[in-house]
């Protein structure tokens, strides 16, 4: 389903992503892990098309499709979504507003016709079930005033609405309680199907107790330098990044 | 992928919708400003002398003053002796319906979705269309005057209900207030005249069309509002304009009177153009509205979307003169390209018991200039009065421009004044944010936009809040900062 083949970027002319490859089949759950600025967030950012990333090198192809061509919005309506670390606040614009809006234009892409308002009505209390979204959070204006709970919780609700193919969290568990946290897993894990695939991204193996990924990948210095699975995230969470950084600096100097 | 940059330069392209010209016969008085073009004027009219002798005093007037310097632009440089002050549609003759005015004209309207017939008219809004000069229909008077309400050319509420005007006229404004207003008291051409009368309700929203036309004139029409004890009237105003290279100058008066207890609504969904990317052109929009609320417990209500014009100046402004009567001004202005916008409102708390609420939301756009200017003043007698005012202003794109000059004046103790403002810019991020959730920019634009707008939107009347809300997302297409 996606396919990124020596990926490099930068930001303001400075080396990011150092040449990643990756491949995530439908119904995989693929975590990323690594260090502060390892280049974790950024690879987000590049797949879902932030234009002060600059690709110099490198393939992504999204179901047989060059991501790399398409405007934010087209890979969006394609069906890649980017849960945000920090979701903007936008006034005045209400949070049932925008989601229409959002749904009806990736249904106008996909050929569909727009929901009438009973339909939409009816999906979004049932999303809101299913990730346990406070409804009188909908009427609000878009992540205004909300907690930082409330905004995560939030991005798994639209996650939920917009039901797209690849779904990329960007460090969703950082600032939840433990509580809070639970919530956003459970609500990940029945999103969970045989057509839809994860990429997580997260710092703490303590989100991967809740989603168990198939995949566990290492991102240090924009590569991925070590990939395994779950086990290597426990593995992580006992000795650190330190040996893997050691073992690389070793294999790079023989 | 589009850079902001490139976007916010694609807005200074987009063209003006309604900038085509019709071709049609004019009668058109030779440029200059003199009292023998007034004489002209007010001959052409059949006007009695009383109004005559007005118009050569607001003329006297005029030529005293000078522009004023106190606005926050460059006052552009006019020419009024190069302007032509009368342009008409030729008429054959009388007319007596609709089917007897110009096709060509009746094409125009059409084009520009007003609705000039009456059988195919769907919205139940009656209209007065002012092309140029001249009032050239008004729809539903049969039904309207059933009723006793009396909607009508300003030239024919001249010749059929001559005590009415003579006693309102100026009342509000007057020929004194202003040089623009002073222009307008000797030179006015035409404009709309509405009574209600006592305790009659409106059955519908009354509307004014303006569309300016001919080449190298100025539009001076003047509008004259009634409002008789216990009655209600809610009327809207929209207005269009050719595109072309030099300035046209409109220099309009509104003056509103509610007596005891009647409520008047106001709403302008303003759309002259506004010129082109390099500030080539467009209407001077230098209009002076007001209002008074005579009665006690009386209302009156501006809201107004400015979104056209190269420079709008002007303060819609309420005379609260009855006891616990009550003023409201909602106002949108969006500049983009090089348009100037130095508009808001002036409140005076006359009477005891008085409120006021003003509501502006500013957006700048391009090199846009946007200023509110507002003057909230309590006069000794204005126990108890109530003032609240928000002034939001909203910026897309680093290179435009929001001021805002509040004045406040209380000479009462008693009186509660609050105002609120807020700055705050349309950031890359949350475009990001909505296109990552499949929604394009300009649609994002639009959304954040509308949102911002939506309290003075709310104002309007049902049709036009959907024109307003389209003329918006177009005026601001493609404008990402």
């Amino acid at each position: 389903m996606l396919t990124i083949k020596n990926l490099h970027a930068e930001v303001e002319g400075k080396k990011i992503l150092k040449g990643i490859n990756l491949e995530i089949n439908k119904g995989e759950m693929h975590a990323i892990m690594g260090p502060n600025g390892s280049g974790k967030s950024s690879l987000a950012s590049v797949l879902a098309g932030r234009d002060n990333y600059t690709v110099t090198e490198g393939e992504v192809w999204f179901n047989g499709k060059n991501l790399l061509d398409m405007a934010p919005e087209e890979r969006a309506r394609e069906g890649v979504f980017l849960a945000f670390q920090y979701p903007v606040e936008i006034p005045g614009v209400s949070n049932l507003n925008f989601l229409k809006t959002a749904l009806n234009e990736i249904r106008a892409y996909k050929g569909l016709p727009a929901l009438e308002a009973r339909e939409f009505l009816k999906l979004t209390k049932e999303k809101q079930q299913l990730v346990d979204f406070h409804s009188n959070l909908m009427n609000r204006s878009l992540n205004e005033g909300f907690s930082g709970g409330e905004k995560k919780r939030n991005e798994i609700f639209q996650l939920a609405m917009l039901d797209p193919q690849l779904a990329i969290l960007d460090e969703t568990d950082s600032g939840l309680d433990i509580d809070a946290l639970r919530i956003v897993s459970n609500g990940v894990n029945k999103l969970r199907d045989a057509e839809k695939s994860f990429v997580v991204i997260t710092h703490y193996q303590r989100l991967l107790e809740y989603i168990i990924p198939d995949f566990v990948h290492v991102l240090y210095n924009g590569r991925i330098i070590k990939t395994g699975t779950k086990e290597l995230a426990l593995e992580l969470e006992e000795r650190g990044y330190d040996w893997l950084k050691e073992e690389l600096h070793l294999k790079e100097s023989v | 992928m589009i850079n902001s940059n490139e976007i916010i330069d694609d807005i200074a392209n987009k063209e003006y919708e309604f900038g085509f010209s019709t071709d049609i016969e004019m009668d058109i008085a030779p440029p200059g400003l003199n009292e023998d073009i007034i004489r002209f004027i007010s001959a052409k009219k059949n006007e009695p002398e009383w109004l005559l002798e007005w118009r050569l005093k607001g003329f006297a007037a005029f030529k005293k003053m000078e522009f004023p310097k106190w606005q926050h632009f460059e006052m552009p440089k006019l020419d009024l002796q190069a302007l032509s002050y009368y342009a008409a549609p030729r008429k054959k003759k009388q007319l007596n319906s609709l089917d007897e005015v110009d096709p060509e004209l009746l094409a125009t309207f059409a084009k520009l979705g007003i609705p000039l017939n009456e059988q195919k008219a769907l919205t139940g809004v009656a209209v007065d269309a002012v092309f140029d000069s001249v009032s050239v229909a008004t729809t539903f008077k049969g039904k309207l005057k059933e009723m006793g309400v009396i909607f009508c050319s300003f030239g024919e509420a001249v010749q059929e209900h001559p005590d009415l005007v003579k006693k309102y006229l100026g009342s509000v404004v007057p020929h004194t207030d202003n040089i623009f207003a002073a222009l307008n008291a000797a030179v006015f051409s035409d404009g709309s005249f509405v009574y209600i009368p006592k305790g009659v309700r409106c059955p519908m929203e009354l509307s004014t069309y303006f569309r300016i036309n001919a080449q190298n004139t100025g539009q001076f029409e003047r509008t004259l509002i009634i409002a008789d004890d216990n009655s209600y009237v809610s009327y809207l105003e929209g207005c269009t304009a050719p595109m072309r290279d030099e300035n046209q100058l409109h220099a309009a008066v509104v003056e509103l009177i509610a007596l005891e207890q009647a409520e008047i609504k106001y709403s302008t969904v303003q759309n002259w153009y506004p010129g082109d990317k390099d500030g080539k052109g467009g209407i001077y929009n230098f209009v002076t509205k007001r209002g008074i609320c005579k009665g006690a417990a009386s209302k009156i209500s501006w809201t107004q979307v400015e979104t056209g014009s190269a420079i709008t100046w002007k303060y819609p402004s309420v005379i609260l003169q009855g006891d616990h009567s009550e003023g409201e001004f909602y106002s949108v202005a969006v500049v983009r390209n090089k348009q100037i916008a130095d508009t808001g409102t002036k409140i005076h708390h006359i009477g005891k018991g008085t409120k006021s609420r003003i509501i502006s939301k500013g957006i700048s756009a391009g090199r846009g200039d946007n200023s509110y200017r507002g003057l909230v003043s309590v006069g000794p007698r204005a126990d108890n009065a109530r003032n609240f005012t928000q002034c939001d202003s909203l910026l897309i794109g680093n290179q435009c421009g929001s001021h805002t000059f509040p004045y406040i004046e209380s000479r009462n103790k008693t009186a509660m004044i609050e105002h609120e403002a807020t700055t705050s810019k349309i950031g890359e991020d949350q475009i990001f944010y909505l296109n990552q959730r499949g929604i394009d920019s300009e649609k994002a634009v639009a959304l954040i936009v509308n949102g911002y707008v939506k309290e003075v939107l709310n104002q309007l009347p049902m049709e036009f809040a959907v024109e307003a809300q389209k003329l918006l997302s177009i005026t601001l297409e493609g404008s990402v900062g």
